[in-house]
């Protein structure tokens, strides 16, 4: 076992799946020679070469446009979209290509491509390096949508999504990279060293895709999560000295539904946490879900804490954050109703 | 008071409107054989000429002249004829088709037919086209079955398709057909990632992509252009300027550029101007531009000059923008006269076999007809099943598909 942070756990599963497979390919705006701007393919170009890894024009349609070709050729594109702000310029190529490709040919063509994302905010990047679209992807049929909230999970991930014969959408939470950050950013940051999740094999192994992780059992009321928003719901909880259960999705789409409905069965109340802004959210897919399957067995509406439905703003960051705070109040709610 | 005087918007307009007498007098036909033949290797600034001009072989005596011509033999050439006349023939039985209501929609390739039928013979097995929706000669060249093109546009119970598809919108990779999408542009530009990958894995495959005049204003044209200039793809990036974009005239996406070629120019893109109702030119022009991607000189940008004789699609009525006799007045003429033409010049064809080889193509197209009618038509017949919408979505269905599958009944 060796420490890594996400960066260093990201850019080991993509070693270790270069290794074993000629057929993956790593590019992407500033990926080659420099390592990427949060340096997450460091290394990659001396030890494969600048064919398997290497530097692309800023053109994020061009980018995915290219993997879809050589997907469709046989290799197994994981490229980098340098922010998930950045991505909408390929969304013809996400949304209406690389989702249907399988389903339009039945199976004569195939695209088993990984775009790599950093999500979400907390780094004062503003409106354009701090978004969550990850709801514009769950919202896409023949998508793959996984958000890890650690190391040791980002590279089973990452490893199991570059093995998936399908399009997976990876959003790396930047705030995470590194340290399991909990919203409280006035508070010197905790490294992934003294993390047990920062504990991260150096070889090869895989997290399968659609199985959530609870993070901690309890019984009082459920908290569903994914990413960044994992470690503030954590932080809110024992804070709030409430006996909840925190599950991290890790996968949007496919989504275990089961764990889901085991947990809400069992506590009778649910908080729903996302960085991403409210209206048509994820958070929107999941409350309904959950009223669907447990409804007989909800002692309180379901409540959502999300960002506001604004664009996200500079210096008021840390206002427009769900931290802890706004987390605890809605646990508060729930479990006062 | 300013100096200036106030700004104007310039919007283009096509040189005539129905009612009007068809004017093609602004477009400027090389004379056949004038055209240079530089050799594969040469440098895009030295051919920029070669994006202005329209490389032609064949003249109005219908002879073979210049330097591009006699690269094909008898046989070849009276292949290329069946093929064209095969695609024309399929293409107003499935246009009677859809009229009938057997189909949704058809799209033809009425007066461009010599553009991917001479295309494909350039091409070898494993090569990978990027298609547009007009370019189905690639597979009638290459002997799909027009049967399964029939299945598929009946969508009916031998539908390769499964129903998924609009007409016409087929995928077979065995054939180095890429899947149509239907989403114009986007398919540009992964055929320059498909042909990166074989220059990755060092193999002997190239690829060719496939546009329309009017989709060139997209941006993922430009995204292939850069991505085919930077990595040297061995790909050749086709333009198939058939002067109207439903019912937009080409100058609206070509602006003040003078020619849909010369964009190739800027990439440092050799880049090649062709008669595109020119059966031989085409075939020349593509070998030459497929040589250079085979030796890893990299992309080829070619222009095919040719005019969309019918609709858009069985949903458009050219009428309503163009003059009716516009076709007629096109000064390239059909491709299909013109290499028959050739053909007898070279005394290998005449008129009445060319009767007889029409009677005969009729005949073969109505009895594949026949059988694809007997696995059903879109509204009778056999038909995929309600099952095959959930199938196929990913390679394995995820639970929530699953439990929607079930309740539809499936």
């Amino acid at each position: 076992m060796a420490r890594m942070t996400m960066i260093e756990a990201v850019r080991s599963a993509m070693d270790v799946s270069m290794e074993r497979d000629d057929d993956v390919v790593v590019f992407g705006e500033d990926v080659g020679y420099f390592g990427g701007v949060f340096r997450c393919t460091q290394g990659l170009q001396a030890k494969y070469g600048k064919t398997r890894c290497f530097d692309a024009p800023i053109s994020e349609s061009g980018i995915v446009g290219t993997a879809i070709g050589m997907a469709a050729y046989g290799l197994k594109p994981c490229v980098e979209i340098q922010f998930a702000d950045y991505m909408y310029p390929a969304y013809d190529q996400i949304t209406q290509e690389a989702a249907r490709i399988r389903y339009r040919s039945n199976g004569d063509f195939t695209c088993p491509i990984v775009l790599r994302m950093p999500t979400g905010g907390g780094i004062f990047g503003g409106q354009t390096h701090s978004q969550s679209p990850e709801a514009l992807f769950t919202h896409v049929c023949g998508l793959k949508v996984v958000v890890p909230s650690n190391p040791y999970d980002a590279k089973g991930l990452l490893i199991a999504s570059i093995e998936d014969p399908d399009p997976v959408m990876f959003l790396e939470p930047k705030r995470l990279y590194n340290g399991p950050f909990d919203g409280h950013h006035d508070r010197p940051v905790t490294p992934w060293s003294k993390h047990e999740l920062g504990e991260v094999p150096e070889g090869h192994y895989s997290i399968p895709i659609g199985k959530a992780e609870i993070r901690r059992q309890g019984s009082a009321v459920t908290v569903i999560a994914y990413g960044t928003m994992v470690h503030v719901a954590l932080a809110a909880v024992e804070e709030m000295g409430i006996d909840a259960e925190v599950i991290d999705l890790r996968s949007l789409l496919p989504l275990d539904l089961d764990t889901i409905v085991q947990s809400v069965t069992k506590t009778g109340r649910c908080v729903v946490v996302h960085e991403a802004t409210l209206t048509s959210g994820y958070g929107a897919e999941l409350t309904a879900l959950v009223q669907e399957h447990c409804f007989y067995h909800l002692e309180a509406p379901v409540v959502r804490v999300t960002g506001w439905d604004t664009p996200y703003p500079h210096a008021q960051e840390w206002d427009y954050f769900p931290g802890p705070g706004r987390v605890g109040r809605a646990l508060a709610e729930v479990m006062e109703a | 008071m300013t100096e200036f005087p106030q700004l104007s918007l310039h919007v283009p307009e096509p040189a005539v409107r129905p009612g009007g007498m068809p004017d093609f007098s602004n477009v400027d036909i090389a004379k056949a054989g004038s055209v240079p033949r530089p050799a594969v290797d040469a440098a895009s600034e030295d051919i920029r000429d070669l994006a202005y001009s329209i490389i032609r072989v064949l003249n109005r005596e219908g002879e073979a002249v210049g330097p591009w011509a006699g690269l094909l033999s008898d046989e070849e050439l009276l292949t290329g004829l069946r093929h064209m006349m095969k695609l024309r023939a399929f293409d107003a039985r499935m246009l009677m088709a859809q009229r009938q209501g057997k189909t949704s929609f058809y799209m033809q390739h009425l007066g461009e037919e010599a553009v991917s039928c001479a295309f494909r013979k350039a091409l070898k097995k494993g090569d990978m086209n990027f298609p547009t929706y007009r370019q189905a000669g690639l597979l009638i060249a290459d002997d799909y079955p027009m049967v399964e093109m029939m299945n598929q546009i009946f969508s009916n119970e031998k539908d390769p398709l499964r129903g998924r598809q609009l007409p016409i919108m087929y995928s077979s990779k065995e054939h180095g057909f890429f899947t149509i999408s239907g989403n114009l542009a986007t398919q540009y530009v992964q055929a320059v990632g498909w042909a990166m990958a074989s220059a990755i894995k060092n193999d002997t495959k190239i690829a060719a992509a496939w546009i329309g005049d009017g989709s060139t204003a997209e941006s993922d044209f430009h995204s292939a252009l850069v991505f085919a200039s930077t990595y040297k793809a061995p790909v050749i990036l086709n333009i198939v300027n058939n002067q109207w974009a439903i019912s937009t005239f080409q100058g609206i996406a070509r602006g003040g550029s003078g020619t849909f070629a010369a964009r190739g120019l800027g990439f440092g893109i050799p880049a090649l101007r062709v008669d595109g109702n020119d059966y031989l030119a085409v075939y020349a022009v593509s070998l030459w531009a497929t040589e250079r991607a085979r030796r890893n000189l990299g992309p080829t940008l070619i222009e095919y000059v040719t005019y969309r004789v019918g609709g858009h699609s069985s949903s458009d009525d050219p009428s309503a923008y163009r003059p009716k006799t516009e076709s007629e007045a096109w000064p390239l003429g059909d491709p299909v006269l013109r290499l028959k033409k050739h053909l007898i010049v070279r005394g290998v064809w005449s008129e009445e076999r060319h009767v007889q080889a029409e009677a005969e193509i009729l005949d073969e197209v109505i009895q594949a007809q026949k059988e694809a009618e007997t696995h059903g038509t879109l509204h009778a017949g056999g038909k995929p099943s309600v099952r095959d919408i959930f199938e196929g979505v990913y390679a394995e269905m995820p639970p929530h598909i699953r439990r929607q599958r079930q309740k539809a009944g499936y």
